[in-house]
């Protein structure tokens, strides 16, 4: 049991780490698509490292079943709403950058 | 363990409602509400470690569901300057 918390440690902070690497993605990147990549990090890679660090302090219970619901809702709802807003914003005249432009 | 990661959240909560104030276009700002529904998700959990009380996470549930309800809605708004309405019948309308 004891190395599990030392892996649930682990996780918890490299998600936490990939949250900040997202966010910095957010503020730097030069196009509304990148900034999206960026954000993308956020919902998918630091969710699931924070929730499954937390199921594995845990242990086997209800908690952890939820826990579970939470990560598999998150799984599937933000990468759809990501496509929804790449698609929204193609719609509303939003074109990516080409290589040759200038930033 | 969990106080480090709390603050770490807490300090993306900030940053993702500042960056949804500065946000050039509409879909920069609906971005940064997206990203700030998702990490308030992992903060309540998150908190309910921090404090020995997990009875939270029936909230953090319902919260990421209505996160994505709210996103693809105000999309759905911006995109056809209307909720009920639906694709196929503004195509229908213009023929």
């Amino acid at each position: 049991m004891e190395i599990l918390n030392y892996f649930s440690g682990i996780f918890i902070m490299v998600g936490s780490l990939s949250i900040i690497v997202g966010l910095l993605g957010v503020y730097r990147m030069p196009d509304f698509f990148t900034r999206l990549h960026a954000a993308s990090v956020i919902d998918t890679l630091g969710a699931m490292l924070i929730l499954s660090g937390l199921i594995m302090h845990h242990g086997l219970s209800m908690i952890s079943l939820k826990l579970f619901l939470i990560l598999i809702f998150i799984l599937i709802t933000t990468p759809t709403a990501a496509h929804a807003l790449a698609k929204s914003a193609l719609h509303g005249n939003l074109r990516p950058l080409k290589g040759n432009d200038s930033l | 363990m969990f106080e480090i990661p709390t603050f770490i959240i807490l300090f993306a909560m900030t940053m993702a409602l500042f960056s949804a104030i500065i946000g050039r276009t509409v879909y920069d700002k609906i971005l940064a509400v997206n990203i700030f529904g998702t990490v308030t998700v992992l903060f309540i959990a998150l908190f309910g470690f921090l404090s020995d009380r997990p009875d939270f996470l029936d909230i953090a549930l319902v919260y990421a569901l209505i996160n994505f309800i709210s996103t693809v809605a105000i999309l759905k708004f911006f995109e056809y300057g209307d909720i009920s309405k639906s694709s196929t019948k503004k195509e229908e309308s213009d023929i």
